[in-house]
Order: C-alpha cells, then sequence, then structure tokens
C-alpha cells in the first residue's frame, strides 16, 4: 500500500478544525478569543452572549434552546458534555427545523472558510442542461453555497433518466428546471435558482448568460456543446465557462481530465467516450466528470487559472 | 501544395478548400466541432466559405455526444 493511503500522522484527521478531544477547536476560536479578551463571550447562533467558564454544551442547550439536537460549534458537531471556551461560535438546532439564512452562512462560511464562502455567496453561475452532469453539478454548487444559479434545460425527467441524473421517481414528468429547483431548494434554501425552460440556441446563449461568472455547458448533443463554446468565445469574454466531452461508459476513471483550452475556459472529459449503443451513460463516471466541473467551477470562481 | 497547421501539426492540401471541407475530410461532423483560424473563433455559417490560405494555422476542437 502506498503512503497515500496510510492514516495521517499526529491527528485524528488532517481537517484543521476538526472536533475531537485531544484537538480541542482550531482557528476561528483562536481568533476570536483574541478579539474579546476584555469580557469573556460566545456567539450562539449569532449573538454574543457572556461566557461562564467551564459551561457544557449541555448547560447552554438548556438556557437557550431546550431541546435543540443539533450543537455546531465553529462549524462542526459537539457533543453535549463538550466545554465551551471564549470565542465559540455555537449554533443550536432541532431536528427538522429548517436553518435561518444567516445560520446556514455561518455554517457554510465555518466549513468552507472565510476566503471560500464570501466569493462562492456573491457568485453567478449559468449551468446549461440539466441532466448527468447538471443536475449533479448544480447540487455541488448549492452544497458549498453559491450565490445563484441559472439552471437551463427544456426536457422532463423521465424514467430512463434516473440512472445517472439527480432526480427521483416521484418527479418524473416534471419539467427538469422546475424538479432539480425543488431538490436544490432541500440542499440549500439560501440559493437564488431561476429557471429558464427553454430549448437553447447558440443565439439565445449569450442573452440569457450575460450576467454569469462561470458558465457550465452540461448538454448530451455534441452540436450543442460546440454551439456553446464557440457562442461563449465569441460573445462572453468575460465569464468562465466550463464545457465537456467524453463522459460516456465505464473506462478508466484518470481518464477524465479537465483541460485548459486558454485562459479560464476548461473542458472536462476523456475526449473521446461518446454515448452510442454498447456505451451508456452511468452515474458513476458522469458523475466524476460533473465533479470535474463542479470543482473547475469553484476554481474559477476563486480566481485559480493556472496553467498545467 | 497548400500547407496549413492544423492542431499543431503541418497539413499539406492538394488544393484549395474551405475550413468545412477540411473537418469532412477528417471525418469529422462539422457540428459538433469549434474552430479558430489564426486566432479568430469561427462562427458556424464561416465554416463553407472561409478558405484555408497557405500557412494558416487552424484549431479544431471537436465534441463528443453525451452528459
Amino acid at each position: 500500500m502506498s503512503a497515500f493511503f496510510l492514516p495521517v500522522a499526529g491527528g485524528c484527521c488532517p481537517a484543521k478544525k476538526c472536533y475531537h478531544p485531544a484537538r480541542r477547536w482550531g482557528s476561528i476560536r483562536d481568533l476570536e478569543s483574541r478579539s474579546s479578551k476584555e469580557g469573556l463571550v460566545i456567539f450562539v447562533n449569532d449573538q454574543s452572549l457572556p461566557h461562564e467558564p467551564g459551561m457544557r454544551v449541555a448547560d447552554l442547550v438548556a438556557r437557550m434552546k431546550p431541546g435543540a439536537d443539533v450543537v455546531i460549534i465553529n462549524g462542526f458537531p459537539a457533543p453535549p458534555t463538550a466545554v465551551l471556551a471564549d470565542g465559540d461560535h455555537c449554533w443550536l438546532i432541532r431536528r427538522g427545523e429548517v436553518p435561518s439564512a444567516t445560520e446556514m452562512d455561518h455554517l457554510l462560511h465555518a466549513r468552507h472558510t472565510p476566503g471560500v464562502h464570501a466569493v462562492l455567496r456573491q457568485a453567478t453561475v449559468g449551468i446549461m442542461g440539466l441532466g448527468g452532469l447538471g443536475s449533479p453539478l448544480a447540487v455541488a454548487l448549492a452544497r458549498m453555497g453559491a450565490g445563484r444559479l441559472l439552471l437551463a434545460d427544456y426536457d422532463m425527467v423521465e424514467p430512463s433518466n434516473l440512472n445517472r441524473q439527480h432526480y427521483f421517481i416521484d418527479q418524473i414528468g416534471l419539467p427538469k428546471t422546475v424538479a432539480l429547483a425543488a431538490t436544490l431548494a432541500r440542499v440549500n434554501p439560501y440559493v437564488a435558482v431561476e429557471c429558464i425552460e427553454a430549448r437553447l440556441t447558440e443565439g439565445d446563449i449569450p442573452r440569457y448568460f450575460a450576467q454569469v461568472d462561470v458558465l457550465a455547458e452540461c448538454f448530451d448533443d455534441p452540436a450543442m456543446k460546440a454551439a456553446a463554446l464557440r457562442s461563449a468565445l465569441r460573445d462572453l469574454p468575460g465569464a468562465g465557462y466550463v464545457g465537456s466531452s467524453g463522459v460516456a461508459g465505464y473506462g478508466d476513471n484518470n481518464a477524465i481530465l479537465t483541460q485548459r483550452l486558454r485562459p479560464r475556459v476548461y473542458i472536462v472529459g476523456d475526449g473521446e467516450s461518446e454515448a452510442q449503443p454498447g456505451q451508456g451513460l452511468m452515474a458513476p463516471r458522469v458523475g466524476i466528470a460533473a465533479h470535474h466541473q463542479a470543482n473547475q467551477v469553484v476554481r474559477l470562481l476563486l480566481g485559480v487559472d493556472e496553467e498545467r | 501544395m497548400i500547407t496549413i497547421f492544423c492542431n499543431g501539426e503541418s497539413r499539406r492540401l492538394d488544393r484549395v478548400m474551405s475550413v468545412e471541407e477540411l473537418m469532412v475530410s477528417l471525418g469529422l461532423n462539422p457540428e459538433t466541432v469549434v474552430a479558430e483560424l489564426d486566432g479568430r473563433i469561427l462562427s458556424r455559417p464561416e465554416y463553407a466559405v472561409t478558405p484555408l490560405a497557405d500557412g494558416a494555422t487552424l484549431e479544431l476542437i471537436r465534441f463528443v455526444g453525451g452528459g
């Protein structure tokens, strides 16, 4: 076994802010405690509260929100016995309750680091085609807390889609835009989702997506893949672009690549594996490509655009 | 004889041909290809009416279906 698969030495997990008794909470608390040394405070659902040394999570729940099932300290779940420290950010959530926009914002802020979340929440991403690429890509970006998603598709959910696309049996017959918007609202209700229920043409693309930071091409039809890239290169010079080609079958995972065509323009796939009889589109490999696309969208939003 | 540079390789053409004719001769469906000729992205209608001049640099990006 290569070193790649060995446990990380010196800690329970590589995350700096992992909750573990041996490690305690990490850097957010350290930063806050410096600013609040004068009077000890903790932050509970974004309100500051005087901190009494020795207070445990269970005490806080009893006092602030009896019945809260889930306690998140500095972005990570904490047990009732955990002792709170000065500067801790605490979120008390009852099972089944929808966190407020501010709560979601803080939870993502803690999870993804402030620098990442601040950019993502301001971002607008266009997704053209909501099939095996576009639907998982949209879910990934909603989980990242992307600010605004423009979802374009003309099709409805069919039984044959369910082998790879992020839809459910009870959504068969719904427009994909409507079904996916409903799913995204269950993932993160604070992402602004706009649906474009239309069969896009080359001429439409600059008009619909003039405001996007990054445009993701997730079409099935190779003519539309070409049309979309042409349209973006000619008429959307300000937008990042992540296209796709060659995602069918169950070929080598590592043949799926993210290739840079030019600054801020990328194509994901192996370039060859066409959907055809004997080489169908399947959840695992299309999913690999969809998440290559999702990560490349995130990288572009964060200003990463290196030549390899 | 005309020499062009297509996707980084030199290629000899025995006559003047359009971008679209070259695509077809390479076995490509022009509908699935994006073409950049001497640094400019061609519109789809230009494929059939743009001749390849001697020394032209052409980049072709071909797409396959599935998503």
